[in-house]
Order: structure tokens, then sequence, then C-alpha cells
């Protein structure tokens, strides 16, 4: 403790993606003291990978379109899991957001009129799913996301934000009331270890798509914000709900968007046979994600799949003409010759389901402050603490989030909570205590790797945990394999606790940047399992071949990992939302 | 098959001098591995080798370095391309302060970089919906915002070398550019006033080694030129 | 930091428009040269001189002189600040760089007038 220094601002935003630079633009704007801390430079977050466009009702191209339709997709794709007030809230607010984005500056595509370029993805409908297919996806070309990466950080450029780049947040610090009061961090450049104060601090640390082998994640979405609040004892939301994308490039991982089928892409099987028609008469390719994915795999499974070894099915685009994938298409063009060696003027892509988002995370009020259970069972907010992005389960996406709504989210809520946060930080003049033992509680997982002689590395270990997901808890689930991974984990975890530190130089050292990684990785990984085994039913992204019924009796609800107990508990969902009638749960087909 | 890769190392708390270090790496048969793929095998083998890396998929800028003598993205570098007579030759992004091993401190890059503004800049009070852009102004975007901050061009520039504080290096002149061509932006003649001296500009020699390198097939050399007629434009 | 206070015209623009004019105006004053010599091969003293007594030849003659000058202290300026900054030499650059761009300064004001006593046979 002694000699560590202590940063303090009003505010620290952990993350510099989509949603952590959207929360620090806000804060800033708003006057509040905000450092974003990030492990890499913000421009190589994840949110960087985005291709396809931020789905959003701005009435461009048919203008009838209504918020509420998107909302109505939202909630249906979500398996009616999705909390409907949340929902309400990102797809009203939703066009203002993407206006913002256009006055800083993001180079959407156009339409004749000037408008933004809006192209159809999967799960969309006009007039409540009665009107056919609708085109709401706002796009630039196929790099949306880059461009609103880069549109975010040159707007917190522009207002001056505080960055901590390459700095890794290790733990939060909480205090004995179970308050947030900043966090630990280490600067990856000197090495060096320093609290951050804060009176809030927000979570902004995308997802953990790589806990399993095969994901179409970057190497950094390790789950560390989620880790951190798991390790600091509050509990996670629907954290079995992974979803599988349908089209990452065969072998390799690599997405290519939902916008290829929204151009009028389509996939087929080693027959050539357009297979979609048969599990989804009405959307076809563009039905939700997690139908597609089932579909792909049942092909693949009933021995239709293409290739020597009949393992992947193939996206066909060459229909499309040169000229709309050029202009529409021309970084899936690039990927596709990239890593596919395949040029898809000419040729189909092999693709095949590939894990892509968290729909779990860490539960949140609308207004994106963590929450908690007190001793009654009550939801209460944690002190401190927020979150927003893929980090936070809000929940809009509930099982299956729909293609564009995750780049929606991370804007809609980014800006939610900067609010909130200036609100609240301007009634509240309490700043958060913590005390020197609470700081060094955080310092464990430091001062236990530098004290590492022997043990396993961390590269075999993370390769394990990424296989044992990958068999056991992919698109199809079921108890008995279910069960075999949980015990697997199981063993993991008492091996990673004793994972092996070989290099503790200071500088730069990107392995003990690693090693703090796994245990991320294994939080994240340990709440799936368990959430996982109790969810007894289908529903969305989690489909058990032993429950393969959507159960509304018991199931109509949020699951909660509790990581202390290590037990999965249940939550209302919201079905209250302020300006429409509710939508009650229906069949979901499409 | 073995792969021979030499790689420069350098750990400012072990070493007065960088060096090259030999290392050999098996690789699959039959399957032509990305140089970073390469890298994470060799880092598996000694995790105190150092290099920065995320989207491995060449659009989130962070592994540039020098490949076999040509800056790139390791990600997006097939090791088949890189192998030269049989072996893999990996330093660190030339002409800019080397932190560890393959990592180089790029402040003076991106100092370079909000040395343009680059955001947009429009005086005029919002409308209640997005500002208006045909698709022609639009186009003139493309070859631009595709931009990663990768730093291959600039490091490879001489100019850029050689005043890394004054000249604003291509990527940063890209940019400079790109907010220049926004049929939305309304400060053009401020950003030209900033970039008229000697240096921010004018250090281009239009030798192309930008244009060579840039994973994302971008032009610097041709937005400088824009940029070099915009000025001549206003100031004759 | 080298600073722009000693360039020609103490803006880029400005520079890279004279440093174009004037490679300009010596190309022509080359091809000029080149051709008329072609064209009086053999070529003896009375023809030189009867070449050089025209006024327009002086003054043509005057501009391209001018125009070396010009041009070739934008260059080695240039030079000067490429190899001879703190960079390249540290903190001694400053005195390196000013001496080297007087020497440069003296040697082209030297020639320019030098070349004016030829021009005028001062």
């Amino acid at each position: 403790m002694s000699g560590m220094r202590t940063l303090t601002f009003d505010a620290i935003v952990v993350g510099g993606g989509g949603a952590g630079l959207r929360a620090a633009l806000q804060l800033t704007e708003s006057g509040v003291k905000t450092a974003c801390i990030s492990k890499v430079f913000p421009t190589r977050s994840h949110t960087v990978s985005a291709q396809g466009g931020i789905t959003c009702a701005i009435a461009s191209d048919d203008p009838q379109d209504d918020w509420r339709w998107h909302m109505y997709d939202t909630v249906k794709g979500s398996d009616y899991i999705g909390d409907q007030d949340a929902i309400e809230y990102m797809c009203s607010v939703g066009p203002r957001a993407v206006y913002e984005l256009d006055h800083m500056g993001l180079p959407f595509s156009r339409t004749r009129e000037g408008r933004i370029y809006q192209r159809p993805f999967g799960g969309q409908s006009k007039n409540y799913g009665e009107g056919g297919q609708a085109a709401r996806t706002c796009a630039a070309a196929d790099r949306t996301g880059h461009a609103l990466l880069h549109t975010l950080y040159q707007a917190n450029l522009k207002s001056q934000t505080v960055f901590l780049n390459e700095w890794y947040a290790v733990d939060l610090v909480t205090n004995a009331r179970q308050q947030v009061t900043g966090v630990l961090a280490l600067c990856i450049e000197t090495g060096e270890v320093v609290y951050i104060k804060a009176r809030a601090t927000v979570l902004a640390t995308g997802g953990a798509g790589r806990i399993y082998a095969s994901t179409t994640n970057a190497l950094i979405n390790t789950g560390d914000g989620v880790g951190m609040s798991l390790r600091a004892g509050f509990m996670a939301q629907d954290m079995e709900m992974w979803q599988f994308h349908p089209t990452g490039i065969y072998g390799a991982g690599v997405l290519v968007t939902e916008g290829c089928r929204g151009e009028g892409g389509y996939l087929v099987n080693g027959e050539g046979e357009r297979f979609m028609d048969r599990y989804a008469p009405n959307a076809r390719d563009l039905a939700s994600r997690d139908v597609v994915s089932r579909s792909m795999i049942l092909e693949i499974l009933e021995g239709r799949g293409a290739g020597p070894n009949k393992d992947h099915v193939l996206l066909k685009l060459d229909h499309l003409g040169e000229e709309t994938l050029t202009k529409r298409l021309p970084g899936i063009c690039e990927l596709s010759k990239t890593f596919a060696h395949v040029d898809p003027a000419r040729e189909p892509v092999p693709v095949v389901p590939t894990c892509h988002y968290m729909m779990g995370g860490i539960p949140t009020s609308v207004e994106g402050q963590a929450l908690m259970q007190d001793d009654a069972g009550q939801q209460i907010g944690v002190d401190g603490l927020y979150a927003c992005g893929e980090a936070a389960c809000v929940s809009v996406h509930g099982a299956n989030r729909l293609g564009g709504n995750s780049l929606l989210d991370l804007v809609v809520f980014g800006r939610a909570v900067g609010l909130h946060i200036r609100d609240r930080l301007a009634e509240e003049s309490e700043s958060l205590a913590a005390s020197d033992t609470d700081i060094e509680a955080a310092m464990a997982r430091l001062n236990r790797l530098e004290a590492t002689e022997s043990g396993e590395s961390v590269a075999d270990l993370r390769h394990e945990l990424q296989n044992v997901m990958q068999l056991s808890f992919g698109v199809f689930r079921e108890e008995k394999a279910m069960l075999e991974g949980l015990e697997k984990l199981r063993s993991l975890k008492e091996r990673i606790a004793h994972v092996h530190l070989e290099d503790k130089s200071r500088a730069f050292n990107t392995a003990r940047i690693e090693a703090l990684e796994l245990d991320n990785l294994f939080e994240v990984a340990f709440a799936t399992a368990f959430s996982a085994l109790e969810r007894k039913e289908s529903r969305g992204a989690h489909a058990r071949n032993d429950y393969p019924d959507r159960d509304d009796e018991n199931w109509l609800k949020h699951s909660l990992y509790f990581p202390k107990q290590q037990r999965v508990g249940k939550r209302d969902v919201n079905f209250s939302p302020e300006k429409v009638a509710s939508f009650p749960p229906k069949m979901r087909s499409y | 098959m073995d792969v021979q890769v030499s790689v420069y190392r350098y750990n400012p708390e072990r070493d007065d001098v960088p060096r090259m270090q030999d290392m050999t790496v098996a690789v699959p048969d039959g399957k032509d591995l990305m140089v970073l793929d390469v890298l994470e095998r060799l880092k598996a083998q000694d995790p105190t080798l150092t290099y920065r890396r995320s989207c491995r998929e060449g659009v989130c800028g962070s592994d540039g370095m020098n490949i076999g003598g040509t800056n790139g993205l390791a990600c997006v570098t097939p090791l088949s391309e890189a192998l030269k007579k049989g072996r893999l030759v990996l330093r660190p992004l030339p002409g800019l302060p080397v932190i560890r091993d393959l990592v180089v401190d790029m402040s003076l890059f991106y100092r370079q970089y909000e040395k343009v503004r680059p955001w947009l800049i429009n005086d005029t009070a919002p409308p209640a919906q997005e500002r208006l852009q045909s698709p022609e102004e639009r186009e003139q975007l493309d070859g631009l915002y595709e931009c990663i901050l990768c730093a291959c061009c600039s490091t490879s520039c001489p100019s850029f070398w050689w005043n890394p504080d004054r000249f604003v290096g291509p990527a940063g002149l890209l940019q400079a550019y790109r907010f220049l061509a926004d049929s939305r932006d309304t400060a053009a003649s401020e950003r030209l006033s900033a970039l008229q001296d000697p240096f921010s500009v004018f250090r281009c020699r239009g030798i192309m080694n930008c244009v060579n390198v840039c994973p994302k097939g971008l032009n610097p050399t041709r937005a400088i030129g824009h940029i070099r007629t915009m000025l001549l434009r206003r100031g004759i | 930091m080298v600073a722009p206070v000693t360039s020609l015209a103490r803006s880029g623009l400005g520079d890279w428009v004279v440093q174009r004019l004037t490679a300009v105006l010596l190309a022509g004053y080359v091809l000029f040269m080149v051709a008329w010599l072609f064209a009086h091969a053999p070529l003896d003293y009375d023809q030189w001189r009867d070449l050089f007594a025209h006024t327009w030849m002086r003054v043509f003659s005057l501009l391209a002189l001018l125009s070396l000058c010009a041009h070739a202290w934008i260059g080695l300026w240039t030079l000067s600040g490429d190899y001879l900054n703190e960079r390249a030499l540290g903190r001694k650059a400053l005195l390196v760089r000013f001496l080297f761009q007087m020497f440069c300064g003296a040697a082209l004001f030297g020639y320019g007038v030098w070349g004016i006593q030829i021009l005028w046979e001062l």
C-alpha cells in the first residue's frame, strides 16, 4: 500500500470501446472530471470490428418507420426476456443518439435524398411483424463500427477527455458497505500500480467471446469488467445467453456481416440448396441469428455440410455483382480474400456459426447503475458502480440480440449512464471511501502472480478453458455434456489459481496482463456454465437438446448468478414500458 | 515444418542495447498462417516476447511492425509472403522509440494526429435530424476515413523520421484531408491556415512509401496533393 | 525544434511555390542556352560576347542567377532541417545548423554578387 499513487476523478470509465467512449464523452461534456482507462489505445477496441450497422428507426429507408416496430422486433428477438422498459428507452432515444453521431462526423453512407443509408438486417419487420421485411440498419459501408469508434474517439479528443491509454484495470476497490470506490489499475508501459479513486466507476469493458475456442471476438475480449464485478461478489445476469453468429469465416473465426444477407446474399448447404427456406419460410436468411445458426448446425449434423469434411456451409454473394460488393461490402471482400482465400464476386464464402456476443453481463437499471440484491431479495443499486455496453445486461437483448442493436446499445446506454451520473454527482457530494485494507484486497491477484515460482502456463490453461466451453456450452447444449464441462471447469479453477507467471518484469509485460485476463475468462466461463445448467428450457440462443421447448411458466425470467454462493436465482422480466402497451410473449417464428 | 524467425528483442530492465534473437517455431504443413499466428506460437514458447495485438483481422491497427524489411500488419500478412530466404525477420516500426521488443512508443504519432484537429467542426446549429450529404459528397470521404492509425505509413516515411515533431506525416495528413473533404465541415480555412508552415505538409517529398505499405490500400500521397492544391487555390 | 524563421518565405506554401517557379525559370534558361549553343556551333568568342551584350540576355541571366540562389537556399535550408536537427545531432544541432545556414547564405550571396559583376562587366 505504502507509496502507491492515488489518482482522483469524479468518474472513471473502464474501457475505451463504443460504450466507454460514449459515456466518457457525455460525462466530459457535462463538466464531470472524467478519466477513461483502456487496456488498448481506444481505436483498437473491438467496436472497431463491427461491420453491418446500427439499427434505429430514423425513417430514412421507409418514411413511415416507427421506433415501436423496432421495439416489437427487439422484444421478439430477445425471445421475450428483454426488459421492455429498457428496450423502449433504447428504441425511442435511438434516433437522437444516431443523429448525434452524424453531427460528430460519422461518415454514414447516404441515400439519394442525402439521408443516412439503411439496410435490411435479420429479425427486422414493419408494422409489428405484419408488414414484411424492414431496412432499419444505418450503415457506413460495412465499416460502421470502425467509423463509429473513430468518430467517438475524435469527439472525446475535441472535448478533452482524460485518457489513460494502455492502462489495465485489475480489480474493483470495494469497501465494507459494498460500495465501489474506484479501481486498482496497472500502467502497462511502466508497470506502476495506481489506485484510481472515483465517485462513479463505469464498467464498459465489452464482451468475453474469448472463453470459446472459435470466436469472432478480438483477442482482448476477455470479460474483464464482468470478471472484476464477479470477484467483488456482485451478481451477473443471463450468462448462459451467448450469441453464435451465423457467418464467421470457416477456419479463421473472422466475422462477415449479416449485412451480406441484408444486401441479398444467402446461405447454401453442400448440395447447393438454399436451406433457410425450410427453417424460416418468411424471413429466410434474415431470420434471427439464433435461428439461422441452429439451422446451419443441423444441416452440418445431418451430413449436408460443404467442403471435404462437410463441416461448414456457404454464403453466396457473387450474384450481387462486383459493383454492389465493392460499394456496400468492401471490407467483406477484403476479409474473404485474406482469410478464406475466396473472392466473393466469384465464389461463395465458407462460413460456420461462431461465438459472437454475450447477451448477459452485469445487471443494471435503465440508467446504467449496477444492481445487487439486498437480504430480502430486492434489487438495489450498487453505490458507485455502473456498467454499459456488452459488459452490461440492461437487458435489451434478452436471450438473443438482433443484428445492429449492439451499436445502438453502446451509444444509447453509454449516453444514458453519462447523463445519470452527472445528475447523481450533482445531487450527492459525499465521496465514497475505502480503507487501506480494501485497497490491499484488490492487490491480491497481483501479489499472487508476483509470488509464483512454478505452475502451468497461461497459454495452456486458456486453451483448455476455451475447448471446454466450445465442446460443452456451444450452440446445442445438454445436461450430461454440461455437467462434464462444469467438472472440468472446477478442476481448471484450482489450476488457474496456481498459474505460473514466469516473466515478472515491469515494463510492458503482456504476460502479466494475459495472466490477469485468464482469471476473468474463467469467472465468465464459470458463471456461464452454472447459468446454462440451471435454465432448463430452450430460449433464444440457449438451445437444449434435453429441454427443446420454451418454458414460459418457469423461465420467462432472467437468470442471476451469485458468485459467492455459486448459486443461480431468477429475476422478473420487465413488461411495463411507459409509452406503449407491453408485448406479451408469443410463439416466435420467422 | 519449422520456421526460422529472427526477432528484435529489447527489455529496458535487462538489456543495454537491443539485439536480434533467433527462434524456431513449428507451423502446420499445408496451412498458411499469418505472421501474428507465428508470434502467438512464439509467445507460448517464450512469454517474455512482447507485441501489441487486438482484433487479429486487420481493422484495429495494433500489430503494425516491420516484417522482413517492410512495414505491415502481422495479422493480415501471410507467412508465405513474409518469408525472405526462408526466414522471418521481425522488427518494431522504424523511427519511433522502442518500449520493449516490438512495441514502440506512439506518442509522437498520436500527437501529429491530434494536431490536425481530427473532428468535425461545424458552427451552425445542428438540425433535428442528420445533416444532409449527397452520395457524391460522401464519396469524397472514401479512401480517407478507413485509416486505422496503425502507423505503418508514417514510420516508413523518411520525412517523418527526420521531423516527427513537426511534419504531420502521412497518417495525420490523410485525416486532415478527410475533414477538409467533408461537406459537413465548415472550418476548411482554419484547417488550411494551420497547415501552411514549411513543416506540417511541405516536408512530403512524394516518395510514396506510405502508399506502398498501407495495409488498407489507402493513398496518403494523393490526399497530401489535394491539401497542397487547396492551399495553393486559397493562397493565390 | 527547427523553426521556420530563416526559411525564405516563412511559409511552406511560399517556399513551395518559389521553388517550383524558380525551377521552371531555370529549366527555361538551360533549354535556351543548350539550343543557342547548338544553333551557333562551332561557337567563337565574339558570338558569345554579342549574346551577352543584349540587355534582355543580361536580365534573363540575372533572373536565372537569382532563381538559382533562391532555389538553392530553400533546398539547403530544408536539408539542414532534416539532417542537422536535434534528433540527429543532439544539443549542438542549433549551432551546427546556424553555422551551416550562415555558410550557405554567405556563399550564395557571394555567387550572386560575383554573377552581377560578370554580367555587367563591373
